[in-house]
């Protein structure tokens, strides 16, 4: 299983969580877990999430996160786990 | 499991410090399109490299897409063409017909660059290489994406001051040949001593003939992320900043190993190395001159400044080799002069001059590096200071090369603009004294003793 990191930033505003989770359960994306905290106001979420059973490629639900981001006026970003445990773990 | 701390880490290094993967440059052996035939040979190269690099920039732009990574450049280096040209090309002309087969075939894969219009002629030139060293200036005045470089020597072979002499001539012939343009074909134009093999970054690139078919090679950079570290410790001593060079160059040479396995997985090509450079850019802060600042200069080129990019150097190196399966290409801090916001400021203010920069090329990767000098400046100092640097690469065991754009019809006090990657350059002024009569000897500069290493 290849786990995918998804984060978002930006500033704090009612629904933020419900649009992202929405929109993930709609393509089949289950969360395994999540961390969010607010630094100065601005929304900082972190999701490990599994996108096996997903009928979309990783590639394409990036593009489609970060649509949703703009429209929600945060940035999301999804990105393999891979970059995070390469650079943080021996 | 991995916290939110740590990928904020990663992500504030991507967006804000300019973390990025410099290139993923895919090295193609030419050797099997060999022919006596010129139509064949060209058509042989091109079918060879766009069947090969078919999917580079797709594959390279899906891993930047999937890890959230920019790959900035996508390339190809290929066999030195004047060992591929040597059978088919009977005169300057032909030589350029095989560099133009090569710009098309960049364009087809949509590379930006394709380096390898090169000859290695550390101890002397075949006719062949001659013929190829001479077609230069047209083949980078009618191309846009290839770039060449020419080995003149090497700590095991000494200097060939022949080739030296006429790389004088030609720089000015290239600069000439785009006038037009700033003399920008000399921005494509690199003359080495002890080149690397494995090299991806451009404009030196090219596939060895000690490489096997078709390789990936990837080059990381990320000076921005260096520098951020560093004001963390601002007034510690040397130790601590080294250990901080260390772990964050071992965090960005993580990322360039990912990249370069991923790639090498999906294009079904072995992994070569990974270039461990602090390769900067003119965006503003992805300056290697704003980390010797942060070390604690006013600005590069004050007195301190060997000794701060030598420790820079060397940690880089330290905390970037456990971080890959294997190490290569020049690996080290470039320090490009119009490439680079913190070095142009240098120059403009007067804090760094062309004497600094050659002690700085002593302690670290690779040379005299995109510097604009005037355009009447003679061939023989410009072979002059070729040899000079040449002379550093091959009595310390080290690369060090040569990329000086002697810029048609300007003087000092102007500068020139060549856009994108390759920056802006303020021209600066060179020394005045002739040694004409010195690189007029011609001949070799045998290779230097081995031991009594003093």
């Amino acid at each position: 299983m290849k786990k995918t990191i998804i984060t978002v930033v930006g500033k704090d505003k009612v629904g933020i969580i419900a649009r992202v989770c929405t929109y993930l359960a709609e393509n089949q994306v289950n969360i395994l877990d999540i961390s969010q905290t607010i630094v100065q106001g601005y929304f900082n979420m972190m999701m490990v999430t599994d996108a096996s059973a997903s009928p979309k490629d990783q590639g394409m639900l990036s593009d489609e996160l970060d649509a949703l981001g703009r429209d929600i006026g945060v940035v999301i970003h999804c990105q393999h786990e891979d970059i995070f445990e390469m650079m943080h773990r021996i | 499991m991995i916290n939110i701390y740590e990928v904020n880490e990663t992500n504030k290094m991507i967006e804000r410090e300019n973390l990025d993967v410099r290139t993923i440059t895919m090295g193609i052996s030419l050797l099997d399109c060999i022919d006596a035939d010129l139509t064949r040979l060209n058509q042989k190269v091109y079918d060879k490299i766009t069947h090969k690099a078919a999917h580079l920039v797709k594959e390279g732009e899906a891993i930047s897409r999937e890890y959230g990574i920019p790959i900035v450049n996508k390339r190809i280096s290929v066999t030195p063409a004047a060992l591929i040209g040597s059978a088919a090309c009977r005169s300057e002309e032909d030589f350029v017909s095989l560099a133009v087969t090569l710009d098309r075939a960049a364009r087809e894969v949509g590379v930006n660059f394709l380096g390898g219009y090169s000859a290695l002629v550390s101890k002397g030139m075949t006719p062949a290489e001659e013929l190829l060293i001479r077609s230069v200036p047209q083949a980078l005045a009618r191309t846009e994406n290839v770039c060449s470089s020419i080995n003149v020597g090497s700590t095991r072979t000494g200097l060939d001051m022949d080739a030296i002499r006429l790389l004088g001539e030609i720089i000015l012939q290239t600069a000439e040949a785009t006038r037009d343009r700033d003399s920008l074909g000399c921005a494509k134009l690199v003359v080495f001593c002890n080149a690397p093999d494995d090299n991806p970054f451009m404009a030196g690139a090219f596939h060895g003939v000690t490489e096997g078919d078709t390789v990936i090679n990837v080059g990381v950079s990320g000076p921005g992320v260096v520098r951020t570290a560093l004001e963390s410790v601002r007034g510690k001593d040397f130790q601590t900043v080294c250990e901080t060079i260390k772990k964050t160059a071992f965090k960005v040479t993580r990322v360039g190993q990912l990249v370069a396995q991923e790639a090498s997985r999906r294009l079904g090509v072995p992994f070569g190395i990974v270039d461990l450079s602090l390769a900067p850019t003119p965006a503003i802060g992805d300056s290697v001159a704003e980390i010797l600042q942060e070390i604690g200069l006013e600005r590069a080129g004050a007195p301190g400044t060997t000794a701060a990019l030598a420790l820079l150097n060397d940690s880089v190196k330290k905390g970037g080799v456990m971080a890959s399966t294997s190490v290569g290409g020049l690996s080290g801090a470039f320090i490009p002069v119009s490439e680079d916001q913190g070095m142009i400021e240098a120059v403009t203010e007067g804090a760094l001059t062309l004497e600094k920069l050659e002690a700085m090329t002593c302690v670290c990767s690779v040379g005299l590096d995109m510097i604009a000098i005037p355009g009447d400046t003679s061939a023989a100092t410009i072979s002059g200071i070729i040899a000079d640097e040449a002379a550093i690469g091959m009595i310390n065991n080290k690369t060090t090369a040569v990329r000086l754009i002697p810029v048609a019809g300007k003087g000092v006090g102007e500068s020139v603009e060549f856009g994108g990657l390759l920056g802006h350059a303020p021209i600066m002024p060179v020394n005045a004294f002739s040694c004409e009569s010195f690189i007029a000897r011609g001949g070799r500069i045998p290779a230097p003793i081995h031991s009594f290493k003093n």
